[in-house]
């Protein structure tokens, strides 16, 4: 058996690296050995999900010579994987995929890095926020909800999120400036974690991301009281049988003006050529171009903007700001 | 009855030859994964699955793809035990009890039926949770989620409650040991205030210890330099090797019922809650400790010392994945992994998942049954083969050993820093065998010590800093007031004892 079972690993290996046929292009840069994909967070989560999708899509429609293969690096909210990109100037053979934590992780910890030390290539996604609260709880509206938590006092409602000074905390302290309510925030590990908390009524609240806490709400245990962004969603199609995401109404219209997204968005490391960003631009463009990603996205309600070139990093710099006005507000920057 | 017939819908799904044949290579890849310690189930899931995203797009084909990864799991659970009891290495975490007396049974020359014990109990605890999965999946689902932080710390408090007194050592040395592991789990962030704790703007030290790397070392390197001072040789290498000793070892074990029940029920519940594998395999070593007529001898070779953590850590390892399917929360590290692999096949994990997808829920449960039959004749037939290994001098087998345990550490997270950090274990691993503190309480401790605090001070948050949150209500009132009996059960009998003999 254990013979068979040595004899079976070439065959995986062979079949791993399949997609690595060696012709050579006639013109532009291509990887010539296998791409790190870094994922700063840990299995599981969505930029994960997302990372492991872009992995299967590329594998599946032969989209590059080489192979990709998606390494987690989440230690310190992901300072491990920013700093290993920092530390890797001019390797084109490394991509990572970010969530807020470029911004928030350096700004609250201190760490000696920023986004001008990676290389923007794409942004893929927008990711949205939605407001939600146990279906077995009686309000209907966001604004009956943050009274009723302001009316109880501070700290008698419990406000769940993923980690600490990120963001979903972030936003718990843009609602608690704007409506006078107070939370007790309770951070925990995973959103998928987050989303079961409030339907066991661990916590009253949550701003879960829409792919966390979707099978609940069609289960009929959340009910989503608004979506923290200037306009509502565009999915049409309905989710469950009365509602569509599209329904949610904005909390800017519940007169509650917080606008949140998160960036999904894909960098290489600092010092690569022009030609190197531009080779992942296409590739990533294939893969927003068929049908797993279009599902994937709806599935999700993301907000499908997508940038690259110089309007990609003015947005990103634009966003830098932001977080570092949001956290400064709400007391989270790191004592210098 | 209902199930029954979902049921055998399930097994018209599952039993097609495509899906067999699927199931074997799993297994086998599985096995080999778990026996070189560090290349994880996690890892290998990981590894694979973009391969099987053309498969899910066929029709029926997503049920194919889960059986693969999910039989690589099995194989995984099954594979991990092999280097506990031969070499004393545990090839993954939950194997870390079968090691207490797996490796003495093995020095005596009774590997083979160390070995047959740890897969045949493995198999009981893996059938009896899917059962409960087959026919409870809805109550049990409810009862999840009734766990919030203060009832996760209860539970994590009773299994370090229950490791006091367990080992061999005085318990003075065993909360040293736990102590030390505590500290090193708290090396990294603070998952609670954001900020970074103990690691000295040492970027390698931001994500912590992985109790991966500490149990390669402790265990593999220590275990390879005591050998190393006490001579080369293996002991136990007259053991007996043919296919004789499976049937020898099962008539023995029917004597064993009431621990591999006890061991099966914390293995469920366990896995649901979710605590996983490794918890449950030392909860279950523990309790059958105490309430064994054999405890005085566990960690001196007895059987049931072996039966109690591998029946504990596959009924855990197996129902972790009812969480998964039925609130998306993954149980386990490879029940994360497939968990991102559903979402990938467009299946959504959730409450909805068994009445929107009973092709492909129906079929994977009853993979289940098939994939752990076909484990359990695989690893049974291989037993003879795995037993001969320790006829090999060790001159040959320790470099092997040694280049193995390397890798493994370098897998974990790519960096040769892990590699230092495991030398670095083994030394540790080495003084701790020599003052004679046990290692296990300090893997323990490193394994859960960061999620005990996490739920604690979560606890905490909601209870405004009030610790008679722990007593709040009959579910976590119990669980705490159960850890606090086990953690005082040295003092407690001997008032008992005293009282009755007078």
């Amino acid at each position: 058996m254990k013979r068979n079972a040595i004899r079976k690993l070439p065959g995986v290996l062979a079949a791993l690296f399949a997609t690595g046929t060696l012709t050579a292009a006639a013109q532009g840069w291509e990887p010539t050995k296998s791409v790190e994909f870094v994922v700063p967070a840990g299995t599981g989560g969505g930029a994960d999900q997302m990372a492991r999708l872009i992995q299967g899509i590329v594998t599946k429609h032969n989209l590059m010579k080489q192979p990709m293969v998606v390494v987690n690096k989440g230690g310190g909210a992901g300072a491990e994987g920013f700093m290993d990109m920092k530390g890797s100037k001019g390797d084109p053979h490394k991509i990572i995929i970010t969530l807020s934590n470029l911004f928030t992780t350096p700004l609250a910890q201190g760490t000696p890095f920023s986004w001008k030390d990676l290389t923007p290539v794409k942004m893929m996604a927008l990711d949205q926020f939605v407001f939600w609260v146990n279906s077995a709880a009686p309000y209907k509206t966001a604004k009956e909800y943050t009274d009723a938590a302001k009316a109880a006092g501070p700290g008698k409602f419990k406000m769940g999120g993923t980690g600490a000074k990120q963001e979903d905390q972030i936003i718990t302290v843009a609602v608690e400036k704007i409506t006078g309510a107070k939370f007790t925030y309770i951070p925990y590990k995973g959103g998928g974690e987050v989303a079961t908390q409030l339907v066991g009524k661990h916590v009253d609240s949550t701003v879960n991301n829409p792919i966390e806490a979707v099978e609940q709400w069609r289960a009929g245990n959340l009910r989503p009281l608004c979506v923290f962004d200037d306009k509502p969603m565009i999915y049409k199609t309905k989710v469950t049988a009365t509602m569509a995401w599209s329904d949610i109404p904005t909390c800017k219209s519940q007169g509650m003006d917080v606008d949140y997204q998160m960036l999904r968005g894909i960098f290489m490391a600092p010092g690569v050529s022009k030609e190197q960003t531009g080779y992942y631009v296409g590739v990533l463009k294939k893969v927003m171009d068929t049908q797993e990603w279009k599902d994937f996205m709806e599935k999700g309600a993301f907000s499908q903007t997508t940038m690259q070139g110089d309007e990609y990093t003015a947005w990103v710099a634009k966003e830098e700001k932001r977080h570092e006005g949001l956290m400064a507000e709400a007391g989270f920057l790191a004592k210098k | 009855m209902a199930e029954i017939q979902a049921l055998f819908h399930g097994f018209s799904v599952a039993f097609t030859p495509f899906n067999l044949a699927l199931m074997m290579a799993g297994i086998l890849m599985g096995v080999l994964i778990g026996v070189l310690p560090g290349l994880g189930g996690a890892n290998g899931v990981a590894i694979l699955l973009p391969l099987t995203f053309a498969m899910a797009n066929q029709p029926g084909g997503a049920t194919s793809a889960i059986i693969l990864l999910s039989c690589i799991y099995w194989g995984a659970l099954f594979g991990g035990a092999i280097t506990s009891i031969l070499f004393n290495i545990p090839g993954e975490p939950w194997s870390v009890a079968t090691t207490f007396d797996g490796y003495p049974m093995a020095q005596q020359g009774r590997a083979g039926e160390a070995l047959t014990a740890a897969f045949t109990s493995s198999f009981v605890g893996a059938f009896i949770a899917v059962l409960m999965i087959t026919f409870l999946a809805p109550l049990v689902a409810k009862f999840a989620l009734r766990f919030g932080p203060r009832e996760y710390f209860a539970v994590y408090l009773l299994t370090f409650c229950s490791f006091i007194g367990m080992t061999k050592s005085p318990p003075s040395k065993t909360l040293a040991a736990m102590m030390l592991g505590f500290a090193l789990a708290a090396v990294g962030q603070d998952s609670m205030t954001g900020a970074l704790r103990m690691t000295f703007d040492q970027v390698v030290l931001f994500k912590g210890f992985d109790f991966l790397i500490a149990v390669i070392g402790l265990f593999g390197i220590g275990e390879i330099l005591i050998t190393l001072e006490e001579g080369l040789a293996f002991k136990g290498m007259q053991g007996k090797i043919n296919m004789k000793v499976v049937m020898q070892t099962w008539k023995q074990l029917p004597k064993y019922w009431k621990t591999s029940i006890r061991s099966s029920v914390i293995g469920c519940w366990m896995g649901i809650t979710p605590g996983g594998a490794t918890p449950a395999s030392f909860m279950g070593y523990g309790v059958a400790k105490r309430m064994s007529p054999n405890g005085a001898n566990f960690g001196k070779g007895e059987m049931e010392g072996v039966v109690a953590p591998e029946t504990a850590a596959h009924a855990a390892g197996t129902s972790a994945l009812l969480p998964m399917l039925t609130l998306g929360i993954p149980g386990s590290p490879t029940a994360a992994v497939l968990l991102g692999g559903l979402l990938i096949w467009g299946l959504q994990p959730g409450p909805l998942l068994f009445q929107e997808k009973p092709d492909f829920v129906w079929g994977l449960i009853a993979s289940m049954y098939l994939g752990n039959i076909a484990g359990l004749i695989v690893v049974l037939t291989t037993v003879p083969l795995f037993a001969a290994v320790l006829r090999i001098p060790f001159s040959i087998v320790a470099p092997v050993i040694l280049v193995i345990c390397a890798i493994g550490a370098y897998t974990v997270h790519n960096s040769m820093f892990d590699v230092w950090m495991m030398l670095v274990f083994g030394v540790v691993g080495y003084v701790f065998k020599k003052l004679d503190y046990p290692l296990a309480p300090l893997v323990l401790a490193i394994v859960l010590g960061d999620r005990a605090e996490e739920s604690f001070r979560q606890a905490l948050l909601g209870s405004g800093g009030n610790l008679a949150t722990f007593f709040d209500n009959a579910l976590v009132g119990s669980i705490t007031a159960l850890a606090l009996a086990m953690l005082f059960w040295g003092p407690i009998k001997l008032v008992f004892s005293r009282l009755t003999g007078r």
